[in-house]
């Protein structure tokens, strides 16, 4: 009996390790590709953030542990840049948000061209960043930009737009909520045709008043995808740094340099390979941060519907 | 609590007639039930007088005022819809509450009718749960609870207990009754469901194509209907329809050779003079199972089937098969033969439908 039992456990055994080397073996060339692109990098990269390393002369590496990110951490001029990205985020964020979730709003209604005024707001996202920082950088050019033209044209002075740190910094602003709020736009109208009729005529019959009902219906039962859209928002723009490379150049000075531009400047215009990879380390870990914001969201938000 | 009023109401829906000329006063507290076939404007009517629907042409009033101007959260209406509309995101609390908070009534108002609404529809379980966690019959509960927590002038429901189980639709039909003459709130319910109609209400309205067919009480309906639409619409298994053709001495069924006079059936003498061609109706109910032999004048019983105490069977007259249900008889087998009760015939105008025995005087 024992003898039967011990080659019934055996045959089970070999069905099941069977079993585990063709999923092993469907799964390898993904794993491979993943490994190769995604895995490889990052543990280079973490390798690399505690040397004082060029990518230039890759013979002396010299290992100099956390120092990297003492000088890092403790480097006002790098302070700054964290300052000056947080404030291009929250511009960003907020007026993409507000703006988006008004026109969303106009937009969920049914009207007439509904679908090509949508399609028409949806274009500026088309495009990538480094085209739309031209298109703004000859439209605020201070001696023939066409925003300086209609200023004087009403009688107002010109303003040197990207010579100066705080009107350079609401020019990027501008440029990316140009960009991006067709985005918030996109899923705001999404999430607001996504609530059933039936509850707004619930809410109308039970005397609520139409700002009660968006505020009391319309946002809160939005307000899953509309945060979704607002993280992956915060995410993208505290990264930016194309937008800033071709409307700025990062200028006047460093002023208007995102840490994602100080990351690029230091790697790749000073090949201070270690330092930058160190400051790509802090960058990641803050995005993943914030992802992990995210994720947790979607997974209450699968608990909760 | 209000009278509500409809006068000549009509909604087109670019070209198509949802209602027609739709006139009816439901009184202070009064249950009316609008019945009728999907499609017939029963739905549109309800949510005209809601607010949620313009009406093209009419009046909505409203203990006399006039109404139509006013939006569906200014005229003080409860409404419970067919599908769920409860608001996801809030829980049964306040969900419950959400017409108060809505209008500004202070809070200690606000708990106090909370208490009540819990107490009388005893949800004091469910308060703190989200609507996603309940069945489809409580939570046509809650919303019966938000619709009524606040004295409503009118409550609307339009076929609320359709999206419920057999099981648990009976049991709420019942409590929806008892809560409403309880509450003695006015109270206009649609559904397309008779025997719902039947049990609740204090006036039937039975509407198709967009108008209103006949206004009465229950019994009335059934045993007096208007017209072929409401002798068929109401009463299940349906009304049967015979043609009658006119013979000498009498009114012959159809294409059979059975002929019905004034000696043997209590045939009215107006029908044998009438000039125009008739349709006879007779419910199920009034078919009745008698011993006999077949053939000769008589329409012979095809099957018997019995329903627990009840005999079901069927008949056959030319190229139609009709419908008759027994209580009384134990006789078993299919011998015999049918006959028809004479207080239970209602005789039609084949060409319009109206009744023309002069039964129902609307």
């Amino acid at each position: 009996m024992t003898d039967h039992g011990h080659t019934a456990r055996q045959a089970e055994l070999k069905r099941r390790s069977s079993g585990r080397l063709m999923i092993f073996g469907f799964l390898s060339p993904t794993l491979a590709i993943l490994l190769f692109m995604v895995a490889y990098p990052i543990f280079s990269l973490v390798y690399y953030s505690f040397f004082n390393f060029s990518a230039l002369r890759q013979t002396t590496m010299k290992p100099v542990g956390l120092k990297n990110y003492e000088f890092l951490l403790t480097d006002p001029a790098l302070w700054e840049r964290f300052v000056f990205t947080g404030k291009f985020v929250f511009i960003c964020v907020a007026l993409q948000m507000l703006i988006g979730i008004f026109v969303g709003y106009q937009l969920q209604k049914n009207f007439r061209g509904r679908d090509i005024v949508f399609t028409l707001l949806m274009m500026p996202m088309m495009l990538s960043p480094v085209v739309v920082g031209f298109l703004w950088r000859y439209m605020l050019n201070s001696e023939w930009g066409i925003v300086n033209f209609l200023l004087s044209s009403v009688g107002l002075s010109k303003i040197d737009w990207l010579g100066q740190t705080t009107p350079a910094l609401w020019a990027a602003a501008a440029a990316d909520t140009w960009m991006w709020t067709p985005f918030i736009i996109l899923l705001a109208t999404a999430a607001f045709r996504g609530i059933p009729e039936t509850i707004y005529e619930a809410a109308e019959v039970d005397g609520a008043s139409p700002a009660y009902r968006f505020f009391r219906i319309t946002l809160p039962m939005s307000a899953p995808v509309l945060f979704i859209a607002l993280i992956l928002r915060l995410i993208d723009s505290f990264k930016q740094y194309d937008l800033f490379f071709a409307l700025t150049g990062g200028g006047p000075g460093s002023s208007t340099e995102t840490v994602s531009f100080a990351v690029a400047k230091t790697a790749f215009s000073y090949f201070y390979t270690g330092e930058a990879s160190a400051l790509a380390v802090i960058l990641l870990v803050i995005i993943i941060g914030l992802s992990m914001i995210l994720v947790r969201h979607l997974q209450k938000m699968g608990e909760k519907y | 609590m209000a009278e509500i009023s409809l006068k000549n109401l009509t909604v087109d829906f670019a070209g198509f007639k949802a209602v027609d000329d739709v006139s009816l006063t439901v009184k202070d507290g009064e249950f009316v039930v609008y019945l009728g076939p999907s499609g017939c404007g029963k739905t549109t009517t309800l949510r005209c007088i809601a607010g949620l629907v313009n009406a093209t042409s009419g009046d909505v009033l409203f203990d006399g005022k006039r109404v139509n101007e006013l939006s569906a959260s200014e005229r003080n209406i409860a409404m419970v819809f067919q599908f769920v509309s409860l608001y996801p995101h809030l829980k049964i609390r306040e969900n419950i509450v959400f017409p108060l908070k809505a209008r500004g009534v202070p809070r200690a108002e606000i708990a106090r009718k909370l208490d009540w609404v819990t107490d009388v529809f005893k949800l004091g379980d469910e308060l703190d749960r989200y609507p996603s966690a309940l069945p489809p019959g409580a939570r046509q509960k809650v919303a019966l609870a938000r619709a009524v927590i606040r004295d409503p002038a009118v409550l609307l429901l339009d076929e609320p207990l359709s999206a419920i189980d057999e099981q648990f639709r009976e049991e709420m039909r019942w409590e929806l009754g008892h809560l409403q003459r309880q509450l003695g709130v006015t109270t206009i319910y649609v559904t397309h469901d008779q025997r719902e109609a039947m049990s609740l209400a204090d006036r039937i309205v039975l509407m198709n194509n967009s108008r209103i067919v006949q206004i009465s009480e229950p019994d009335r309906i059934f045993f007096d209907p208007v017209d072929i639409f409401a002798g068929q619409f109401i009463g299940s298994p349906s009304m049967n329809l015979i043609d009658l053709v006119p013979v000498s001495g009498g009114l012959r069924l159809g294409d059979s050779d059975v002929t019905l006079t004034v000696d043997h059936h209590d045939l009215p003498e107006w029908a044998l003079s009438s000039r125009k061609p008739l349709k006879l109706g007779v419910r199920p109910l009034n078919v009745h199972l008698v011993d006999g032999p077949q053939g000769g004048g008589s329409i012979p019983v095809d099957d018997v089937f019995s329903v627990g105490r009840e005999r079901f069977f069927t008949f056959t007259v030319g190229d139609n098969v009709y419908q008759g249900v027994d209580k009384r008889t134990n006789r078993s087998g299919t011998e015999g033969r049918v006959s028809f009760d004479p207080a239970g015939l209602l005789f039609f105008d084949a060409a319009t439908g109206r009744r023309v025995d002069g039964g129902a005087a609307e």
